[in-house]
């Protein structure tokens, strides 16, 4: 992958990066050469007018450790393990099993058998720190994948590169590393429709697997300069004579700041713009796009007027400005926050939030640590599992890999293919459940039970309706299927077998509906959020 | 898929390719014709009214809602031609369907995979050639002067490859870099630009045949409805209950917080158009062969055709694969027969239903095979291979005769040579079928013969 390998050495260099008070450079106004970073100085013009959300709160004074704050308030809840006084921004009740479940749901793809019980025995902190501090590289537990049978090979087969992803989420032993890479390929909504070169999209992928538990400066530059971005938002056909404003637009808009907010203008746009010109790229006839690369030939290196920072800014002073711009805390902390719990955070939270987010230098680790600490996380309502989320699920609830195409077929139809959101804004996430995708959802589980049914003559004849749905919420590990739908489920079975069948009748009339159940429980709604 | 070649796998994931996304695409390698319809945009759509989920094709500036209208509207006109094609994949072995069985070369060259009188039965009309025994669905309806048969069709200069030949037939040209399917062509000129089904795939992935440049066509997975079936469940007093009792109730009731009553209130929605679209299409008047999925397209099709749908050409695949080059004696007379049973079945549905006048159905493959057996009990791929016109319109007539399989009849590679042309059957069928000059669809069609394709 011909990235500018020149551009490293100039990003190890990257200060510690206080937030604020960064290189509070001159503007140049003449000399070409040096091109300063400006931060947000309170003073300047542009819509500044500050939003409702962060009420003071923030503006950390120092680099005070982040995490919980100590906040005077005592809560309701006695406080329970040792660590952290007790902290309104904390839940403290019971970890239990369906609290680790709803975790393991959230930072990952659902358990495996003794999940749940592994994750509630450590605890809330220790169980948030071992999906948020990963050791090592991954590893990959479970049987290998195939496609029918066909090893997979995800640059050259068609779909393979969905499958080859699933996988991991399915096995990897880093369940937020693959969580957090899904969200972030929603975030910035990169397709290989649009780059064409599935080479190139799962190295994009993989630079949030690297990144994604890091800073987000680090991941945002990153994320600029990745070759699929480049392709996607019309980096390598931007140059000085003719800026294009695809990326610069979205990087405002989708990545950082947020529409309609008064955080840019137009010309915030254009101008980001020139300062964004200089990736360059050769298309290569049987290759593709190849030796992607600064050129500092092809930028633009005049003065920009960017939030009303004047300077020869480039593209890392473009990342710069969108980080430090007042809006983008609060933009950060509420999409990040809303790939994890439903409901918008209270100001108290969102405030302690972006402090956080200030006083750890962009850390993406810290904010998230918060989140899946937070009350609302395990209080509050249910979160509609995204497609693949649903769909890695289900295999890991039944321990099974990777095998068949339809995963490819029924996650399209459920609305989420890998590798293919429907544009740079990422998935609608509040549109999954409908009556065409919970069909395809139907069909997922149907591929599950089905390699499950019993056998003719081979289950049991006698089997009560009450233990039949007992066994059929066993097979899926005891998820937390809602009193009612219980009940429903009964009915079901009650009249699915009369009492008085008997013999080989009785025991397939039995061996059915055990998998109608099984079907019935997966794809039933409870289920379809946790 | 049994003994075959990596360039037929191949093909066929290409093609899926190009159904399902039309970009990104596998690398193709050098040589290789790009899929017709490669880059046309596709959005999924609930067809209401036929409770089928359809995959629409081009046309994405449009509204959804105005497909449903554009459906509609369409279905209000007469009744019209349809065309219907059959695609058996892998390359036929057109002597092992119509075997020519006193060719002394045949017995010669076909040691291990020839057929004889015991197991093929007489082609009334012409004593060349025997049917083989499994193919009797067809035969039937041979007898019944309802098939048109081309016992040795191709084109020049055959390509062996299973991709470039497939394509030639799928854009109607020998032209490699054809992106645009001649059924779709075809529909371009005829078709509405609202009406997505009257190009249809069934079985979820999009016929590069249908391939257009400014009319919607589809794919649908299935036609038989919105259900939702649980797997082995065959007990129909089981899966009754479980869905009536279960499946139907479980979005009843609010539960206690937004989420989950949000997924309860779409679970209760698709149960209810479950059960409007239960009964929207017509009841099937014949049985179809069970487990064959030709069988059960086909019969999606005619029900879909009952209903009124405004459909013009559909193009399916046939069941199995048929790229024999090892043991091809094995599986070679159950696939020919699951396939000629779907259409004996598809043509008694469409006579009973009165439909049987409007449709016609080609059945084709890639290439035939090479007369001269391998050293697997097998054969390779040869050149011309067997076509067939099913319906009641079909002229019945043979046309071309089966080469004698010596060097008047065989190709300097020992292929069969062609004695009919797709592209000329195309020609024939658009003009004599479809009412449409086919010099507007197909490549050089004043230089291609015609044939007497349909009865006068």
């Amino acid at each position: 992958m011909g990235t500018a390998s020149t551009d490293a050495a100039r990003r190890r260099r990257k200060p510690k990066k206080k937030k604020r008070c960064t290189t509070k450079k001159v503007r140049s106004h003449g000399h070409v050469r040096t091109k300063k970073v400006c931060k947000p100085v309170k003073k300047k013009t542009v819509a500044k007018k500050v939003t409702p959300k962060l009420p003071a709160a923030t503006l950390p004074t120092s680099a005070t450790p982040p995490m919980t704050a100590p906040v005077a308030g005592p809560p309701a809840v006695p406080p329970q393990d040792p660590p952290p006084a007790p902290d309104p921004l904390v839940y403290h009740g019971t970890f239990g099993a369906r609290e680790a479940e709803r975790l393991l749901w959230r930072a990952g793809f659902g358990p495996r058998p003794g999940d749940v019980a592994a994750l509630s025995a450590l605890g809330l902190d220790a169980a948030v720190t071992s999906l948020t501090r990963p050791s090592g590289n991954a590893t990959l537990n479970g049987p290998a994948p195939n496609a029918d049978g066909s090893p997979l090979a995800p640059e050259d087969q068609y779909g393979h590169d969905h499958l080859f992803w699933l996988d991991r989420m399915v096995r990897s032993d880093q369940q937020l590393v693959e969580r957090l890479a899904l969200i972030f390929h929603d975030w910035f909504g990169v397709s290989t429709d649009a780059v064409g070169q599935v080479g190139l999209m799962l190295d994009h992928i993989d630079l949030y697997r690297r990144l994604c538990l890091g800073s987000f400066r680090d991941l945002l530059l990153e994320v600029t300069r990745d070759p699929a971005m480049l392709l996607f938002l019309n980096g390598v056909n931007s140059d000085k004579n003719s800026p294009n404003e695809n990326f610069g637009r979205e990087v405002m808009e989708l990545f950082t700041l947020g529409a309609d907010r008064g955080a840019y203008t137009e010309d915030d746009v254009r101008q980001a713009a020139r300062a964004l010109t200089g990736w360059r790229a050769d298309y290569v006839n049987n290759v593709g796009w190849t030796n992607f690369r600064y050129d500092p030939s092809s930028h633009d290196s005049g003065l920009k007027t960017i939030f009303g920072h004047v300077g020869n800014f480039d593209w890392r002073d473009v990342i710069d400005l969108c980080l430090n711009n007042p809006y983008h805390r609060s933009f950060f902390v509420l999409k990040l926050w809303s790939y994890f719990v439903p409901t918008r955070p209270d100001a108290a939270t969102q405030a302690a939030l972006e402090k956080i987010y200030v006083d750890s230098d962009w850390s993406i680790r810290a904010v998230l640590e918060a989140i899946l600490r937070h009350p609302a996380l395990h209080t509050g309502a249910p979160l509609v599992k995204p497609p693949v989320v649903y769909s890695a699920g289900l295999l890991r609830a039944r321990s099974r890999g990777v095998t068949s195409m339809s995963l490819l077929w029924w996650a399209d139809g459920a609305g989420q293919r890998l590798f293919y959101p429907p544009n740079v804004s990422g998935w609608n996430d509040n549109a999954w459940l409908d009556t065409s995708t919970l069909y395809a959802r139907w069909r997922l589980v149907y591929d599950v039970v089905e390699d499950d049914a019993p056998a003719n003559n081979t289950y049991s004849s006698t089997e009560t309706p009450a233990a039949a749905v007992a066994a059929a919420l066993a097979y899926w590990g005891d998820p937390p299927l809602r009193d009612d739908s219980r009940q429903v489920l009964l009915t079901a079975a009650t009249a699915a077998v009369p009492a008085n069948a008997t013999g080989s009748s009785a025991s397939n009339k039995r061996g059915q509906r055990q998998t109608a159940l099984r079907h019935l429980i997966a794809a039933s709604p409870d289920l379809q959020a946790c | 898929m049994k003994n075959c070649c990596n360039d037929f796998t191949r093909s066929q994931l290409l093609h899926h390719a190009t159904a399902r996304a039309g970009a990104g695409l596998p690398s193709i390698e050098m040589g290789m014709p790009t899929p017709a319809g490669s880059g046309m945009t596709r959005r999924s759509m609930l067809l209401g009214g036929a409770g089928m989920f359809l995959t629409v094709y081009g046309a994405d500036k449009l509204g959804l809602d105005a497909f449903e209208t554009g459906i509609a509207e369409a279905a209000t006109g007469p009744a019209q031609a349809v065309i219907v094609t059959i695609f058996l994949a892998g390359g036929i072995d057109g002597m092992s369907v119509l075997a020519p069985v006193a060719d002394p070369g045949y017995q010669t060259m076909r040691t291990s995979t020839k057929l004889d009188a015991t197991t093929t039965d007489p082609l009334t009309g012409y004593d060349a050639l025997r049917w083989h025994k499994k193919a009797a669905g067809l035969k039937a309806l041979h007898d019944a002067s309802k098939v048109t048969i081309f016992p040795a069709i191709s084109y020049d200069h055959p390509n062996q490859s299973h991709f470039t030949s497939r394509h030639f037939y799928e854009v109607g040209a020998l032209d490699p870099a054809g992106s645009t399917g001649w059924l779709g062509r075809w529909l371009d000129i005829v078709g509405d630009v609202n009406n997505p089904i009257q190009g249809l795939s069934l079985g979820g992935q999009l016929s590069p045949m249908l391939a257009s440049t400014k009319v919607a066509v589809s794919a649908v997975d299935s036609p038989s409805g919105y259900d939702f079936p649980s797997p082995g469940v065959w007990d129909s007093a089981v899966s009754t209950a479980m869905t009536a009792s279960g499946f139907d109730h479980l979005g009843d009731a609010p539960a206690g917080d937004a989420t989950v009553t949000q997924a309860r209130q779409a679970h209760r929605n698709a149960a209810l158009l479950r059960g409007q679209l239960n009964t929207t299409l017509p009841a099937s008047p014949t049985t179809y062969p069970p487990n064959n999925g030709l069988a059960r397209d086909l019969q999606g099709l005619a029900q879909l055709l009952d209903a009124g749908l405004p459909i013009r050409a559909c193009s399916l695949q046939g069941n199995g694969g048929f790229d024999t080059h090892s043991n091809e004696i094995s599986g070679f007379g159950d696939d020919l027969e699951s396939n000629c049973l779907a259409i004996q079945a598809f043509q008694a549905h469409l006579e009973a239903r009165g439909l049987a006048d409007r449709v016609m159905t080609f059945v084709w493959s890639e290439f035939g095979r090479r007369p001269e057996e391998n050293d697997s009990l097998g054969t390779d791929h040869g050149a011309a291979g067997v076509g067939f016109l099913v319906g009641t319109k079909a002229s019945g007539q043979i046309i071309g005769e089966f080469p004698a399989l010596d060097a008047t009849g065989l190709d300097d590679n020992g292929n069969v040579r062609a004695t009919s042309d797709f592209r000329s059957v195309y020609c024939s069928l658009l003009e004599s079928w479809l009412n449409t000059d086919a010099a507007m669809v197909i490549p050089g069609a004043d230089q291609l013969a015609r044939y007497a394709v349909v009865k006068p």
